[in-house]
């Protein structure tokens, strides 16, 4: 899996594109994968509040449920709606139209402390050896 | 010992295999000074025969022979055998929760059933595998209205049982719900006035009874509007769910919940029962306990599997939308047969049959002097009734006449004493009813 | 049994019916004029409408693709899945037992009041506390019951606290329970041996605490060895200790949590004192605590009056208040006393031989398993997957393999403390040839996971229905019947 350039990462596995002031929010192709089916997406309203580090929204899978962390503090524009009827496009396309919000960062300074995705990608690998030891 | 299935010599081999010399070895992580020295005070051992002759001893010591005319939330009506012949198919008795799909399919079906069944009933778009009993179904209710809207006021109708309204406010009294009672109008039924007067948009649920405590049927559409126009959820609690068997269903409702111990459940001095939560499809993921879902295997046969579990405590954990585990699935199991054995026209033609055995009571005991009904409303089999005299009193009279009269108000009701609730279904004969009204005369004239 | 069985309503047919009324004996009376609006015009749409030969052959049908204990093991850890004694079926059903009216005169109740009062004594006995409430309806609602003492109690001293301790190991209805009574929820992690780690709850333990909830034996089977001493460190603080009592089965007859320093437990009568499953309930949940906090009971309680006449007392002023309707799962009751009444003092030799079976599979299950915690297993042994995750088998396929041997899986994924766990109570009602099949039938998935490993991962093969999609079920739930269903899709 390539792990878009353009985005950051968090070691909960969001990912978050921002541009200037917005930014868009999801998680990554390796938290799916660990997470399994998704069967349900729990979303924040608009006009919501997100404050980095804190838990914004969950995803369920049959058998787990996983709290998602905002990477950035803002404030929530939009909700991916989609995901109701289609939760399944987390697992397909997690990078992509499975974004979970699109927000308006109150603070865009604090997406650069995130990682690269080199730096993710290097992460994900030391899990990965982690897990199979 | 006849429940275990081992001999000396197999014991004695077990722990040969194991490597020890004796029992007390497999205990020795037991600090010794906590290890018992003697075995417990404890009665028996009984044989089999012993164990039911126990008990027979004590159903001698308790009330057969008397006919009741109590209702209250506990109600005697006719149960096929066939129903237990069902039940103690150790294939279902014996069973676990069927959380391994694949080989509890009778169980999962059974419950898909019963939810199908419930849905049917109460007039709701989906309903749970069940909950303990009707008054923590009406707790749990109470408990997802506040989840849904993020309030923590809930109305709750002087006219829902007494014993419901006290164990929602044990749970209350931990989690910042606050409980208001609106009091019940002249009609015997919920004060509109009262409830508009209390509505705000802080409210998150308005909980009444229908037919209520008093027996009386309530009018549910008002109430829902007043409800809906701030925002809070209607609860409809039914205590009689062969109620639903020919009166209208609680549509208007956003959530019921029901008792269902009238179908196929005996009396047994309170327990087990079933509860039932049923609801609009839009909330279920707040629902409370277990739900049966259809689904098919790889091969596209059907099958039932437990599911949005993750609603539930042994994932959510801390999140749970509540902390049951188990629930009332044999119960359940009950309902459905018993449901099934009366079909469509069984439960109206019972339903039907409560309805005139209580019109009968009513017109024989308005012929007494001094004996009229407290509130004019519709009801179905159970009434309130005003006695010139104490109730208690009058009771002890009956009792000598091998009677259980009327369930008495004035405890849970101060502003009721000398009325009584009573109640009649399809299995109390007419003679019995003639009887009892006779000797409810007598116990009025006698002298004090 | 293959047999394809649709749903009742698929069968309904108008006019058929199974359970017929006796005649109508006083004047029938028009529901639509005594009720006006409120009457149901038409029957109650889709009921089911078959005739008494269906509902028998329909709910038979059903009953024979379930597993019981009645056809062979569940070696489900902490669930305690015993023999289910028939007598007491039989005695829950006698006149004058089933037919009793929770309102009904106490003075002809007797007979009921005598039964919950040998129930108390026996369980008191059993666990060594000094009163007991009989009104939770499981074990779950027992916790809460518990958790509401302990704050009535903390209350009564000026401080309600805030927080409650559970370990990593808990089952979930701990925390779940916690919440809805109104604390936090602090966690606290097991020591390398699986159990309270000692320094930790030294430093956890403030006058913030309420309660710790500790499971003994712990969800790993183990005795929690430093009990008393964590009993010490809590009452030190005046913080109280909550033992959940799933797992009595290790203690009964061997030693008593009253005697350990446990204040307030809960007990399973539908695991340790044999009342049936039913698929999944109901059971009971008896809550037995220490003097202190008597006085907290719900209501009622069961007293003894003059003339030794039983009496139910209402009028507690320091009561949480109820937990539930009535006096309690009753039916449950009865058949838990019949079950101590059948043992009597003998019921020790239940427990040992519970942990005489868990420690024979043990033996002979290491080494071929994973046994990530040494110390002494009591009723339960807990193995985890490791070895077989070297060949892509986990758990859940082993467990789904061993159903193709004809057991019912063990415990799968819990507790959360070990990854990949695999959790093995057999109970006392496993003679040791049962206990040998299940040993066989573990090793045998064991070499499969390494020699043909997807034979254990397509498992089962040979029920009636394969694995089911779970994932379908929870995206798009259908949860009741509907009239346009097509009778085609529940064909083999």
């Amino acid at each position: 899996m390539v792990y878009p350039t353009q985005y950051r990462y968090t070691k909960d596995h969001e990912w978050i594109e921002a541009k200037g002031d917005t930014a868009t929010i999801g998680i990554t192709d390796y938290a799916q994968h660990e997470l399994g089916d998704v069967v349900f997406v729990e979303l924040p309203k608009a006009g919501a509040k997100l404050e980095a580090g804190k838990t914004f929204s969950s995803v369920e899978s049959v058998k787990a449920v996983s709290e998602i962390y905002a990477p950035a503090s803002g404030q929530v524009v939009e909700a991916n709606m989609a995901l109701q009827n289609k939760p399944e496009t987390i697992n397909s396309d997690p990078h992509g139209s499975g974004w979970l919000v699109k927000v308006k960062l109150s603070n865009p300074a604090e997406v650069h402390s995130l990682m690269e995705a080199a730096a993710y990608e290097a992460y994900i690998a030391e899990k990965q050896k982690e897990a199979s030891a | 010992m006849r429940y275990l299935p081992k001999s000396p010599a197999e014991r004695r081999e077990m722990l040969a295999a194991i490597g020890v010399k004796s029992i007390e070895e497999l205990f020795s992580s037991i600090p010794e000074a906590y290890r018992l020295k003697k075995p417990l005070n404890l009665p028996g051992p009984f044989s089999e025969t012993e164990v039911v002759q126990y008990f027979q001893e004590r159903a001698a010591e308790n009330s057969s022979a008397y006919t009741s005319y109590l209702g209250a939330g506990v109600y005697s009506h006719l149960r096929s055998v066939v129903t237990d012949a069902i039940l103690q198919r150790g294939e279902f008795l014996t069973s676990y929760t069927p959380y391994q799909a694949e080989i509890s399919q009778g169980t999962l079906q059974a419950i898909f059933e019963f939810q199908t069944l419930m849905c049917q009933l109460t007039g709701q778009e989906v309903a749970n595998a069940s909950m303990y009993d009707g008054c923590t179904a009406t707790t749990e209710a109470v408990l997802m209205a506040e989840r849904l809207t993020g309030r923590q006021r809930v109305l709750v109708g002087r006219s829902l049982h007494p014993e419901y309204r006290e164990v929602l406010r044990t749970y209350a009294k931990n989690s910042g719900l606050r409980v208001e009672e609106i009091p019940y109008a002249a009609s015997g039924s919920l004060d509109l006035q009262a409830l508009k007067a209390a509505l705000r948009e802080d409210v998150c649920a308005v909980v009444m009874q229908s037919p209520n405590f008093f027996g009386s049927i309530e009018s549910l559409g008002p109430v829902a509007e007043a409800a809906h126009a701030v925002g809070a959820l209607l609860i409809v609690a039914v205590t009689e769910a062969l109620s639903l068997g020919v009166m209208k269903p609680p549509t208007e409702a956003d959530i019921v919940a029901m008792e269902g111990q009238s179908f196929g459940l005996a009396p047994s001095y309170g327990g087990p029962y079933v509860g039932v939560i049923a609801s609009k499809e839009r909330f279920v993921r707040q629902m409370p306990g277990r739900l049966a879902g259809q689904t098919h295997d790889l091969e596209r046969r059907r099958g039932f599997v437990l599911t949005l579990a993750t609603r539930e405590q042994h994932i959510r954990r801390e999140k749970a939308t509540s902390n049951i585990c188990t629930n009332q699935a044999l119960c359940a199991l009950a309902a459905t047969v018993h449901l099934s054995l009366l079909g469509k026209e069984g439960i109206r033609e019972m339903a039907e049959q409560n309805v005139a055995k209580a019109r009968f009571v009513l017109s024989a005991l308005e012929k007494i002097p001094g004996v009229r009904r407290s509130f004019s409303s519709p009801f179905f089999n159970e009434f309130a009734v005003e006695l010139p005299r104490s109730v208690k009193l009058v009771n002890a009279e009956l009792l000598r006449s091998k009677i259980i009269g009327p369930y008495v108000l004035g405890a849970a009701y101060p502003e009721l004493t000398k009325h009584a609730l009573v109640c009649v279904t399809e299995t109390t004969s007419r003679a019995e009813i003639e009887r009892f009204a006779g000797a409810l005369k007598a116990a009025l004239e006698s002298p004090l | 049994m293959n047999r394809s069985e649709v749903l009742i309503f698929e069968k309904s047919s108008p006019g058929k019916r199974a359970f017929e009324l006796p005649p109508l004996d006083v004047p029938s009376v028009k529901a639509s004029e005594a009720l006006g609006e409120f009457h149901r015009t038409d029957g109650v749409d889709g009921f089911p409408e078959v005739s008494e030969i269906e509902v028998i052959r329909h709910f038979t049908r059903l009953s024979t693709w379930n597993y019981a204990i009645d056809l062979g093991m569940y070696p489900l850890g902490s669930c305690t899945m015993k023999y289910n004694p028939r007598v007491n079926e039989f005695v829950a059903r006698l006149a004058g037992i089933a037919t009793e009216h929770p309102y009904q005169p106490q003075e002809l109740s007797q007979g009921c009041l005598k039964i919950l009062r040998l129930l108390e004594k026996c369980l008191l006995e059993i666990t060594g506390m000094d009163a007991l409430t009989l009104q939770p309806a499981a074990g779950a609602q027992g916790e809460l019951t518990g958790l509401l003492l302990i704050r009535a109690y903390h209350q009564k001293n000026g401080n309600p606290r805030r927080k409650v301790l559970i370990p990593d190991s808990a089952h979930g209805t701990n925390p779940a329970t916690a919440v809805i009574a109104g604390y936090e929820v602090e966690n606290i992690k097991s020591n390398a041996d699986g159990q309270v780690d000692i320094a930790k709850l030294r430093e956890q333990v403030t006058e913030d605490v309420a309660a710790l909830m500790l499971t003994n034996p712990s969800t790993l089977g183990i005795f929690e060895q430093q009990i008393p001493a964590i009993a010490d460190i809590l009452h030190a603080k005046s913080a109280l200790l909550y033992m959940d009592g799933a797992n009595m089965n290790a203690l009964t007859g061997i030693t008593r949590p009253g005697e350990l320093g446990v204040d307030v437990m809960h007990l399973n009568l539908h695991k340790t004192f044999s009342t049936p499953h039913g698929g999944g309930g109901p059971g009971a949940g008896p809550v037995a605590v220490k003097k202190l906090l008597e006085p907290f009971l719900p209501v009622p309680v069961v007293v003894e009056k003059e003339g030794g006449k039983l009496a139910l007392d209402f009028n507690r002023k320091e009561s949480v208040g109820r937990v539930r309707a009535f006096v309690g799962n009753f039916g449950v009751l009865v058949r838990a006393l019949a079950y101590i009444l059948a043992y009597g003092p003998g019921v020790r030799q239940a427990t040992e031989d519970a942990v005489l079976n868990a420690n024979y599979i043990r033996k002979h299950l290491e080494g071929v398993f994973d046994l990530p915690y040494t110390r002494p297993s009591m009723h339960e042994v807990v193995f985890s997957d490791a070895i077989q995750k070297r060949n892509g088998v986990n758990t859940m396929d082993i467990a789904k393999r061993l159903i193709d041997y004809g057991f019912h899986p063990y415990t799968t994924a819990f507790p959360l403390i070990v990854p990949g766990a695999l959790m093995i109570e057999p109970t006392e009602s496993e003679s040791k040839e049962e206990c040998d099949y299940f040993i066989e039938a573990m090793r045998a998935i064991a070499e499969e996971a390494e020699k043909s490993p997807d034979l254990v991962k397509g498992a089962p093969h040979t029920t009636r229905v394969g694995r089911l999609d779970e994932v379908g079920a929870a995206r798009r739930p259908v949860l009741r019947w509907k009239p346009t269903e097509k009778r085609s899709e529940a064909a083999d």
